[in-house]
């Protein structure tokens, strides 16, 4: 039988960070006691109606922007119905058949549609499965209710798990740097369900689909996906046929299991919702969408690699860290003649170590100028590598220092008058004959020992380099 | 106190204003009237006037009764249903809000057909309203309690609301005057939901004045109602005396459909009034408004279907106690609190967004609203009014109709085509006429609609016929 081929495309859901709900004026909250965001609206009392949130379509725009989609001059928000307590109107307000985003794309995969809506209350089932079957009660917490969400559909151009987890840590970092939600898995700002099904590798025919949700985390993703993937594949080997169905992962188990209950049942009645008028962004409004795009990820990367030279990882690094970047972008403009990658291998490694072991946030970051001169210094070979390393850690434990001063405090300084190296280097040589000998007999490594010699004697004063030269110099090799 | 009765809204704001009378004197006037009511008019009266911050406003002091659909902060709001039962809002209607605003007060909530679902006020869980003209006749529906609180002197003007009818034509069958605004000129924020793209609140009053009077406080556009646009320029007092220069469309279409014989004398003498007032009278084609009802009974319930959703027991309002789980207690909640004619529309309106079906129904029935609306548009190009019977008979019996839903909804026949097309009308009382069968006679409505936001123009052209027709006949008075 031929390879089977996975077929993955994903539904996101991302809740906006907007002050207020899609629909009302309350707050939105994440973590506060239950249901004291709520009014008339969201809890869907007889006579209310909904009125958009301007700033929610505004970052609606933005995503849509951000995946390069086209904007529909006019979309319909629709009534979705279903009963469920966590829905108080009985029908949620999303958009149907004319969402606000089409086609579009991120990296390589292809977006089918965004859209607006807005999110249901959170359930909280009573007992110990902590799902509705088999639960002592359930409770509603309406806080939750009524925020604003963007739905993100791709097509299916993920070919495998690991793939779509990465494809999903890429347009969370894009939407996090567009600054319109805070993409966080594990609170529900961001929430990833899967479509899965397999097919004979070269087939460009779809297989049936199954759809997976409650993934959590990027490893759950992957896991989850993983797992269905060889679940229908075994399923196919042995004959069968996958059936379309919702499945739920469970995390601690790695188990799936089919959702089909009655709250599932699937008419929900679309209709145009009556309250609203079609949503028709003015040019100012894609105008505004399209001046807050910050520089995104994908864009990022190929500029830092290209124009830069930087190495792969260290501009995927800082692609998914905006707020170093920017600082590395700082340091590297106060400096002339000093490659790129060397000032990345500052931010990224002594820097980010300093931050870590003197256990300093991010802020606490010194003057990008600062840390620019300790990287001039040692690029001048004014101070080793080493002393550079330890100028930056004084000047981020003590803001108050410049990295002059504690270089001149600490007589950091390298010698750079070669007659004074020279002579402390003969001295040396004639300190350690064994090593001198076994240097002359070839074998490299002995200089390690004069080496040591000469920076015990200069305090780490001297470059490294020059001393090696120097050592090599004398002994004739 | 008797004489207080009499004034017309405009004539009371007048006297109140020069300090003549006291708003508390008028106010505590109005209570007295209303707690007399025998006609099942009122759900709920305010039962305290006094210590009430009356606003400074052109409606300083006026009691209206408002109908039981419109949310009002702290006092109970049933919207005729049982599963509203004990339901008190924690906020007001915009449209109460700005009477409120307006120096306006409410005298108490009327009864209705239960969800506005109706056109006889029988489908009122609290009992049906007796019409002020006949005891034994309905008084129209869905706003029946404000139309009949209006006729039979228990307030001076009433707040209703109009899907495909429920001002007009309980105003028609009680003898007074009721406007349907354009959609969107009064918001809809905090009147409960019916059939969302239909439903328009407005005034019922006894002279066209006090219309005018009480539109201009209502309408506005409201940050609340996405829909809502207002009126431009606003609403002032018509005093248009002719009617010359002025097109009154007739739509071909009426000679073929079947009414009562007594409202089509009425109907052509009111034509024959238009003429002698210089107006001229033409034929217009409605091609389309015969699928009117057919259209409407799919897209109001429809909308119905999800509006009611809502209902479930779970945060407000009646939740039957028997229920062993959640989807029981949605069944039986349901199943308690609606009344069959709610069940029916409910059942109706699912019926036709479901999948496979949405398309021959839902969407055959919006082809045919744009076609209403496309006929009323080639109209109003030929001439300025189209005027119809608001309906097709008088007040007729109580439980004359209620075994037979269609014929029920045939009532709508008239004023269902102008609220598909989004457009205001009015009905004035025109004249009495004596019902088929015989009987005491009563009053019939005359029907003027106009192009979307020209209430002014209506409101003037209805204020020069009401003065010509001078209708005063008064229920239980007369001819009897």
């Amino acid at each position: 039988m031929a390879e089977l081929e996975a077929v993955i495309g994903l539904e996101i859901h991302v809740q906006l960070a907007t002050k207020t709900k899609m629909f009302c004026g309350c707050e939105l909250s994440f973590g506060d006691e239950p249901n004291v965001h709520t009014c008339p609206i969201c809890l869907a009392h007889p006579g209310v109606l909904p009125v958009p949130n301007e700033q929610a379509i505004l970052y609606a725009l933005q995503i849509a922007a951000a995946l390069e989609c086209e904007v529909a001059p006019r979309s319909i928000f629709h009534r979705k119905n279903y009963f469920y307590p966590d829905s108080p109107k009985a029908y949620q307000i999303s958009q149907f058949d004319i969402p606000l985003a089409g086609a579009g794309r991120l990296g390589d995969v292809r977006i089918h549609r965004a859209h607006l809506e807005e999110d249901a209350a959170k359930m909280i089932h009573v007992g110990e499965s902590g799902r509705i079957h088999g639960s002592g009660a359930s409770l509603v917490d309406f806080n939750r209710g009524g925020t604003p969400l963007v739905e993100i559909v791709t097509e299916p151009d993920l070919r495998g798990a690991a793939e779509a987890a990465q494809w999903a840590r890429l347009l969370r970092e894009t939407v996090r740097q567009l600054g319109v939600s805070d993409v966080n898995m594990e609170e529900g700002s961001l929430r990833v369900d899967a479509n899965v099904s397999v097919r004979p590798a070269g087939s460009t025919e779809l297989g049936t689909k199954t759809e997976l949700k409650n993934m959590n985390s990027f490893r759950f993703l992957q896991r989850g996906v993983e797992a269905e993937l060889e679940r229908q594949r075994e399923l196919i080997a042995a004959g069968g046929a996958v059936t379309q169905e919702t499945l739920h992962f469970d995390p601690v188990s790695g188990s799936l299991t089919s959702l089909r209950s009655k709250e599932e049942s699937h008419d929900y009645r679309y209709f145009p919702e009556p309250d609203l008028v079609p949503l028709a962004p003015t040019e100012a409004m894609l105008r505004e969408a399209r001046a807050a795009l910050p520089e995104l990820p994908a864009a990022r990367i190929e500029r830092y690699q290209g124009e830069m030279g930087l190495s792969s990882d260290a501009a995927a690094h800082l692609a998914t860290d905006p707020d170093t970047a920017k600082y590395f972008e700082e340091v590297l403009e106060s400096l002339t003649d000093i490659e790129a990658q060397v000032v990345a291998n500052w931010v990224t490694g002594d820097l980010a170590a300093a931050l870590r072991q003197l256990d300093k946030a991010p802020e606490d970051r010194p003057d990008p100028g600062d840390l620019g001169r300790i990287v001039a210094m040692v690029g001048a070979k004014k101070i080793s590598h080493k002393s550079g390393r330890e100028t930056l850690f004084a000047i981020v434990e003590n803001d108050k220092m410049s990295p002059e001063e504690f270089v001149e405090r600490k007589g950091l300084a390298q010698i750079s008058d070669s007659g004074e190296l020279e002579s402390i280097v003969a001295a040396a040589v004639d300190a350690n004959p064994k090593a001198a000998e076994e240097i002359k007999a070839g074998n490299a490594k002995a200089i390690g020992a004069i080496v040591g010699a000469v920076m015990k004697e200069t305090k780490g004063r001297a470059d490294g380099g020059e001393v090696n030269r120097l050592i090599k110099q004398q002994l004739g090799t | 106190m008797a004489d207080l009765l009499e004034l017309s809204v405009a004539a009371a704001t007048a006297r109140i204003a020069s300090g003549e009378i006291s708003a508390d004197e008028y106010f505590a006037a109005w209570r007295g009237a209303a707690a007399g009511d025998e006609l099942n008019a009122y759900l709920w009266q305010v039962e305290d006037g006094n210590g009430y911050e009356i606003a400074e406003g052109p409606l300083k002091g006026i009691p209206v009764a408002v109908k039981d659909i419109f949310c009002t902060e702290g006092s109970p709001t049933t919207a005729g249903s049982r599963i509203l039962e004990g339901y008190r809002p924690p906020y007001s209607a915009t449209a109460v809000r700005r009477l409120d605003a307006a120096g306006a007060r409410v005298l108490g909530k009327t009864n209705m057909d239960e969800f506005a679902m109706g056109s006889s006020n029988e489908n009122s869980a609290y009992g049906p309203v007796l019409n002020p003209w006949d005891r034994g006749r309905v008084p129209g529906g869905s706003s029946g309690g404000s139309a009949a609180a209006v006729a039979g002197g228990l307030a001076p003007c009433a707040l209703g609301t109009d899907t495909g009818g429920s001002i007009r034509q309980p105003a028609s069958l009680c003898g007074i005057v009721g406007l349907k605004p354009t959609y969107g000129a009064i918001s809809r924020y905090g009147m409960i939901a019916f059939a969302s793209s239909l439903d328009q609140c407005g005034p019922l009053t006894r002279d066209v004045t006090d219309a005018a009077l009480l539109l201009e406080a209502l309408q506005g556009r409201d940050p609340l109602d996405s829909t809502s646009v207002g009126i431009e320029g606003g609403i002032v007092a018509p005093s248009r005396e002719d009617l010359k220069g002025l097109r009154f469309g007739v739509p071909g279409e009426l000679a073929r459909d079947s009414f009562e014989a007594g409202v089509r004398e009425v109907f052509e003498r009111t034509l024959a009034e238009i003429e002698r007032l210089g107006g001229e009278i033409a034929e217009v084609a409605l091609p389309s408004a015969e699928h009117g009802i057919s259209a409407y009974y799919v897209l109001a319930p429809a909308e119905a279907s999800s509006n009611l959703a809502r209902y479930d027991g779970v945060r407000y309002g009646m939740r039957s106690e028997s229920a062993a789980d959640l989807l029981e207690m949605y069944e039986t909640t349901r199943a308690e609190g609606f009344g069959p004619e709610v069940k029916r529309r409910i059942m109706l309106g699912t019926y036709a967004l479901s999948s496979g079906y949405y398309d021959a129904y839902y969407g055959q029935a919006q082809k045919v609203r744009t076609r209403i609306a496309e006929d009323f548009a080639d109209s109003f190009a030929k001439v300025d009014f189209v005027v119809t019977p608001t309906s097709p008979s008088v007040a007729f019996g109580l439980g004359e109709k209620t075994d037979d839903p269609l014929s029920m909804y045939l009532n709508d026949f008239f004023t269902v085509p102008m609220s598909l097309a989004g457009i205001p009308a009015i009905s004035i009382p025109a004249g009495l006429a004596e019902p088929e069968g015989g009987g005491t006679r009563l009053p019939v409505g005359f029907q003027i609609a106009a192009p979307a936001f020209a209430e002014q123009k209506l409101l003037e052209a209805a204020y020069a016929l009401e003065q010509a027709i001078g209708f005063d006949a008064k229920p239980g008075g007369g001819d009897g």
